[in-house]
């Protein structure tokens, strides 16, 4: 029981990170209807970023651990937002009126631009940060003496989630941006005719997404302590799992999705084999796509002829 | 200049010099965020185990600079250019060159690979290049009848490709099994594992079929890794058999093809047999697409293409339709596999990732999705540019990336970017491929 009560915790930090990865999927599919292929790279990109920041800040002198976060959060999630911009402004943008697999195959190219920029930028190997968020607190001793740990971190990692939930679905049910990405994500040709600015708000999705992206990056950063250039494909894939899963183009469907994908990986690491915990994840998607095509708060799509 | 002010839904453009200035000043602070950090600090790990960074505001300084000036040449390319829908008049010679090569150059590029091995005989570079060359070339016309004639997005083509190549390793290291009996296997396997993998996806469409491929080819990859009692795991299969010319051995042994002849043994004997076999697998591919375009599946491929709801309502069975596809393509990544696998005589994992998928995607589609030709020299452009980085490996796919986003936004119909009907009334009409609207497939 310990033992699982573990894996349940671990599973939801893992899963928080997959959800805020997934939220950036989700909201793009629903406003342009393309896969971002590249949105795990972005992620990959936040956590180098935030690695790098973390350095710079500790070489100045800065001691204190709050204002290092925090400034180190900021830099992250406002350089990655710009990436996320600058990504659709050059790849995304001159294809969006063109034939339908051509953002797709743009957004695969991006993916690996961006890989190979920060291998070729930043080296090919691992690089390690020493743990910055220290201590936690022993729920239960066991009588084998398996005792379930909750970590500071971890602590963070949730918290920040929620905080980062709580914000966004505030900004995207109650302020004019949000009303304006939903009406793109309805109809972009009405929305346009109302004055809505479709160019301005689809940048500002693929911001916001990438804002977010940026935070899985640090928390990732803190919660393994480690950052490499390939890190981003496979984290994408998950997360793309989770947002099908939680139906696409649903903000909360993304979230429970991240959890579920998070909750099923750590299980299946824990139970039956590591090796193969990808293979898990990857299944999932392949049954989630054939069994439950919209996921579990998806709308089904109507095919309009 | 006047091409942009002669038509007034394009006059909103500026174009004076302080705009253009503006433009350039923008990218070039835009680039400055972006890589201030990735580029203007460099990480490592150090020799104590913790991270070290050192400074490189000179290469930052370059960078952006180079943003700078760039996006002025842009600018100003742009506006020579004119709107991107103006029609460019080409002059009536340059038509009539175009359309000569157009008729000429696919037999004369075939006479030319036939010839490849007489021509290049001392060079064992050249010929090994060649190799690799027609490899994706058939690799390119596997997949091209997935997706450029049936229209459905395979990210994972790679799977096949590995299936075939582990089929031929296991069975000829394990049984002894040769070449020759072991082609047409790998095929059925690699063909079966299509079936299997296309039955249950019919249901998707466009990018949740890309997204599933993909994770199907991740899955077979990860499991070759982690099967190490079959697959020997990272380690790979080594110690494959080389082909032999049906049963003849074409070594320095007794009974080898030199010693029969009577001629002198080369080891170039074995590259130049390997140059034919792939040559000859590729048209054999080839051939067997263009004959199944005329054929009633063909057709409903490219029907399905175009139009699935279409194609439902005029009574076409989608769910072979797409699985006939799947299977052909299949097979012919197999059979390209079981290829690799006699030439490299080692196989790996590390062969069959996504980065290898992507590249025969980017063929297909360089090559302008459904054009045979295009394909062939969609493979020729990217094998020989990826050989132009052979000093720069890690440049390679950064340089790679670039130019598939480029090719998107520039032509995403590929270099040649019409499509010949192969049903018409009266006359033969090439279509431009920007008339033709992509359906869901």
């Amino acid at each position: 029981m310990d033992y699982f009560a573990q894996q349940l915790i671990n599973g939801l930090v893992l899963g928080s990170i997959y959800g805020l990865i997934a939220i950036g999927y989700t909201m793009v599919y629903g406003i342009v209807g393309m896969i971002n292929f590249a949105h795990g790279d972005i992620f990959m990109i936040g956590g180098f970023i935030a690695m790098i920041s973390f350095l710079v800040l500790v070489s100045l002198g800065l001691t204190a651990i709050p204002l290092i976060l925090l400034i180190v959060l900021l830099v992250s999630m406002v350089i990655t937002a710009l990436y996320g911009w600058t990504i659709e402004r050059i790849a995304y943008r001159p294809l969006r009126h063109s034939f339908r697999l051509a953002p797709m195959l743009s957004a695969i190219g991006m993916s690996f631009v961006l890989t190979n920029f920060s291998q070729v930028s930043q080296g090919a190997r691992v690089k390690p940060v020493p743990p910055i968020i220290t201590g936690g607190y022993t729920l239960h001793e066991g009588p084998e003496g398996f005792a379930v740990q909750l970590s500071n971190i971890q602590i963070v990692v949730v918290l920040a989630t929620i905080v980062l939930l709580a914000v966004f679905t505030w900004l995207v049910s109650r302020t004019r941006l949000g009303r304006d990405m939903r009406a793109c994500e309805q109809d972009q040709t009405m929305a346009s005719l109302l004055g809505v600015d479709v160019d301005r708000t689809i940048s500002m999705t693929f911001v916001i997404g990438a804002a977010l992206a940026a935070v899985a990056g640090m928390m990732y950063l803190l919660y393994y302590g480690l950052v490499d250039f390939f890190m981003g494909f496979v984290a994408g894939i998950k997360a793309f799992t989770a947002a099908v899963l939680g139906g696409i183009g649903s903000l909360p469907g993304a979230m429970l999705g991240g959890l579920a994908i998070g909750l099923i990986e750590t299980f299946w690491s824990a139970y039956f084999s590591v090796e193969y915990k990808d293979v898990a994840a990857f299944s999932i998607l392949i049954v989630v796509l054939i069994f439950m095509p919209t996921g579990l708060l998806g709308r089904p799509e109507v095919e309009k002829v | 200049m006047s091409a942009i002010s002669a038509r007034p839904s394009h006059a909103a453009q500026p174009s004076g010099s302080a705009f253009i200035l503006k433009k350039a000043l923008i990218s070039a602070a835009v680039a400055l965020v972006l890589f201030s950090l990735m580029i203007g600090v460099r990480t490592e790990a150090g020799p104590q185990g913790g991270l070290i960074y050192w400074t490189r505001f000179g290469d930052l300084a370059a960078l952006v600079g180079t943003v700078f000036g760039g996006s002025i040449i842009i600018e100003l390319l742009r506006q020579w250019w004119g709107p991107v829908d103006k029609e460019h008049i080409v002059p009536k010679p340059v038509q009539a060159a175009m359309s000569f090569a157009g008729r000429w150059l696919a037999p004369a590029l075939l006479v030319f690979a036939f010839l490849v091995p007489v021509i290049f005989y001392n060079q064992r570079y050249i010929l090994d290049l060649s190799i690799l060359v027609l490899t994706y070339v058939m690799l390119g016309w596997g997949l091209n009848v997935v997706v450029g004639l049936a229209g459905l997005l395979d990210l994972g083509y790679v799977a096949f490709y590995a299936v075939g190549a582990y089929s031929y390793a296991l069975l000829a290291t394990n049984f002894g099994l040769s070449f020759w009996v072991c082609l047409p296997l790998a095929g059925i396997l690699a063909a079966f594992w299509g079936v299997l993998l296309g039955f249950p996806v019919l249901r998707l469409r466009g990018d949740y079929l890309a997204i599933v491929t993909l994770a199907f080819g991740e899955i077979i990859r990860l499991v070759i890794i982690n099967w190490q009692s079959l697959t020997g795991g990272p380690n790979g299969v080594s110690g494959i058999p080389r082909p032999t010319l049906f049963g003849i051995p074409l070594d320095n042994s007794d009974d080898g093809l030199a010693a029969r002849l009577g001629i002198d043994f080369s080891p170039t004997h074995r590259i130049v047999f390997l140059f034919y076999l792939i040559l000859a697998m590729a048209l054999l591919t080839n051939w067997v697409t263009i004959r199944l375009r005329r054929l009633p599946i063909g057709r409903a491929w490219e029907a399905l293409r175009e139009d699935e709801v279409a194609c439902r309502a005029l009574g076409i069975n989608v769910t072979t339709t797409k699985l006939t596809a799947f299977a052909t393509g299949a097979m012919f990544g197999g059979f390209a596999g079981a290829f690799f696998a006699t030439r490299q005589g080692f196989i790996s994992p590390e062969s069959f990732t996504f980065q290898e998928s992507a590249l025969v995607l980017a063929i297909v589609v360089l090559g302008g999705m459904g054009s045979q030709l295009g394909v062939a020299l969609a493979a020729l452009t990217m094998i020989g540019g990826f050989e132009l980085f052979r000093g720069f490996d890690q440049y390679r796919m950064l340089v790679f990336g670039i130019a598939m986003v480029l090719l998107m936004i520039w032509r995403p119909r590929g270099l040649i970017g019409h499509r010949a009907p192969t049903v018409f009334l009266e006359r033969n009409q090439a279509i431009s491929s920007d008339l033709v609207k992509e359906g869901h497939g």
